[in-house]
């Protein structure tokens, strides 16, 4: 292994918990590189909670290593300590307290003598728009207002290292856009951050880097283009008016995308992934396809083109859908470590996405319990 | 300020310089010692009863209802009238309803170590056990305030001790130092059991017993010899004779020893235990 500690502000290597009988985190391998976004991908239950837990010495590792900064988690926790920030999946801030005393409190806690925390604090609402409800108790926040002061806590003393757990979970858009600049703000000015995810729309419009993680593990590593080239552009939904079309139309989304076609359970319906190396080009092929099928005379009543939904990146990426994976999937490299960016998402066996399909049509069929956004173009 | 006012800042736009101006990093003060993060967080618990005064509740009306209940339930049975009675019962009543009050810690730390603010402070480079001294410190007030409201209510239906007020402020003194002591237990107990409820359960399992099988009520010299030698060995019995001793101005320094010690010793085990759970967490 490379010694590149120095410029490295997280390095994991066989990360473990059990909780009870749940690897919880079962081999995680991670290099973050310091003063990026990494993004770290996974559904529910994959593991980011407890990982990020262990790195912010919340909770202790049952096996592997871990350095935060050259510093490890389990030595010198109150090295790692001075440096990290931790913004949690729930709010890390008071609800019964106003804002204002958050980060007073806080701040005090960090060292500074109370007018300079009091001054502190005044100036982080102001940055963050809650002058106005600074006074409020945090339990009158809306959603996006508390993720504010949460964040303004995190960054009291600017950490060196920030981890955010599934920031925008549960925030409408224009909150979750006001998070993502905050983050941009926040890394351009040297502060790595370590950002958990269940969506790859987010991830890949921070994260210089992606882990998908599945299972407690890292199933593919790799930047936001080479993570998305391998699950291609998007998927397509189509509805017929006449079921009695839809094997031609399959026939002809087969030909024109060149993908296999899913049919689903719904008699009008199909669903295909689109091979494409970006959106633009998706975009394109897909209404290529549309036009395909209305000169087959095939009547549509209703095409969506999707960006690919976190259970399309499990498929392509496991040929399982998210959480249904086996423990070491049949279709990716045992080998495969985060120190090998991209290695698995090259050779992807295509005939696999397609044969678990069923799976995956069953999976959008209970979306509701993996609360998976579909962004539609 | 009404309801409709709660989206405030939706239209907030974060602004590279503003933000920027904050995230210049400066000179980082040096971190907080021991006692300056546990008077930090003993201020964070005196916030909490500013914001939510109902919590007071327990430390006013309780204590109320346990002094004026025993005095006339018990007293002309057991010493001829209820002020004569108050006389022996009042330092104990105060004993038992501090010492109940105490197990409200754990329900409290329980509720809160649920909650992600905890994650905050935990890692935060600071004297670990600050925390929970905090809490701890909260009590305190608490217990302060539960003990003068007891010895109000006493002075009212006539109580009169002898100690005088040097007397009766160090039992109370004595008490609220044995409570923080004691109030380990219950930290523990938040810090171990998976429910608010639980530890309520336990607390009352232990608390019931300690408090009334004790000699706050009756001399012991009526009871069955094993259950004598309980209330001998029970930390309450021990510590309402030394407030009792107090009170009425005869200080009894063995008695007023024993606490102290048993104090110490609650705080090294239950204070270790407290702080092994919290790291583990």
């Amino acid at each position: 292994m490379r010694d590149r500690t120095t410029d490295l502000a997280i390095e994991t290597s066989g990360l473990v918990k059990i909780f009870g009988k749940n690897r919880a985190v079962d081999g995680l391998d991670l290099r973050v590189p310091a003063g990026t976004v990494y993004g770290v991908l996974g559904p529910n239950g994959a593991g980011k909670t407890t990982a990020v837990k262990m790195l912010a010495t919340l909770l202790r590792p049952d096996g592997g290593e871990a350095r935060v900064f050259g510093h490890d988690v389990l030595r010198e926790p109150d090295a790692v300590r001075a440096r990290v920030s931790l913004t949690g999946q729930y709010a890390s801030v008071d609800e019964e307290m106003t804002g204002a005393e958050n980060l007073v409190l806080l701040g005090r806690l960090l060292g500074h003598r109370k007018a300079a925390a009091k001054d502190r604090a005044a100036r982080l609402l102001e940055a963050f728009g809650l002058t106005d409800a600074a006074g409020r108790q945090v339990k009158t926040y809306s959603g996006g207002m508390r993720r504010r002061l949460d964040i303004a806590a995190s960054i009291l003393d600017t950490p060196d290292l920030l981890f955010l757990d599934e920031p925008t979970t549960g925030l409408d858009p224009r909150s979750r856009n006001q998070v993502w600049d905050i983050v941009r703000i926040v890394v351009a000015h040297g502060t790595t951050v370590l950002l958990t995810t269940q969506y790859l729309d987010e991830a890949d419009r921070l994260a210089g880097r992606i882990a998908v993680v599945d299972h407690g593990r890292v199933i593919a590593e790799g930047t936001p283009g080479e993570l998305k080239s391998s699950v291609g552009a998007g998927m397509v939904h189509v509805r017929l008016r006449d079921p009695a079309q839809r094997p031609a139309a399959e026939r002809v989304l087969a030909a024109e995308l060149g993908t296999d076609v899913h049919l689903d359970a719904d008699p009008v319906a199909l669903t295909a992934r689109v091979a494409a190396r970006d959106a633009d080009a998706g975009a394109e092929r897909a209404s290529r396809a549309l036009g395909a099928l209305a000169a087959a005379g095939i009547v549509v009543d209703d095409f969506s083109l999707g960006q690919p939904s976190l259970d399309e990146v499990f498929l392509a990426l496991t040929g399982a859908p998210a959480g249904e994976t086996g423990r070491t999937p049949a279709g990716v490299p045992a080998g495969n470590r985060a120190g090998e960016p991209g290695s698995a998402l090259a050779d992807r066996p295509a005939a696999r996405s397609g044969r678990a399909g069923h799976e995956a049509r069953q999976t959008h069929g209970a979306k509701e319990t993996y609360e998976i956004e579909e962004t539609t173009v | 300020m009404s309801a409709t006012t709660t989206e405030t800042g939706t239209s907030f736009v974060p602004a590279a310089e503003t933000l920027g101006a904050v995230l210049a990093p400066g000179a980082r003060p040096p971190r907080p010692g021991a006692l300056s993060a546990s008077l930090t967080f003993g201020w964070r618990a005196m916030l909490k009863v500013k914001h939510v005064p109902e919590q007071l509740f327990d430390v006013t009306a309780f204590p109320i209802m346990m002094t004026l209940m025993f005095t006339y339930l018990f007293g002309g049975a057991l010493a001829g009238s209820p002020t004569e009675y108050l006389q022996f019962l009042l330092p104990g009543i105060m004993v038992t309803s501090v010492v109940m009050i105490t197990m409200y810690t754990g329900v409290e730390v329980n509720k809160d170590i649920e909650k992600g603010v905890f994650d905050r402070f935990r890692t935060l480079p600071i004297w670990r056990p600050s925390t929970m001294v905090g809490y701890l410190l909260g009590d305190m007030f608490r217990y302060t305030m539960a003990a003068t409201v007891i010895l109000v209510v006493g002075l009212v239906l006539g109580f009169r001790p002898q100690g005088g007020v040097v007397g009766v402020v160090a039992a109370i003194a004595l008490l609220v130092a044995f409570s923080f002591a004691f109030s380990w237990v219950w930290t523990m107990f938040g810090l171990l059991l998976r429910s608010e409820k639980s530890v309520m359960g336990i607390s009352m399992l232990v608390l019931f017993p300690l408090t009334f099988l004790s000699n706050v009520y009756v001399d012991p010299e009526t009871m069955p010899g094993w259950l004598q030698a309980f209330v001998g060995v029970n930390p309450i019995s021990h510590l309402v004779t030394a407030a009792r001793s107090l009170m009425s101005g005869a200080a009894d320094t063995g008695e007023i020893t024993w606490v102290l010690v048993s104090g110490a010793v609650c705080v090294a085990v239950f204070g270790a235990l407290t702080m092994r759970l919290y790291n583990r967490r």
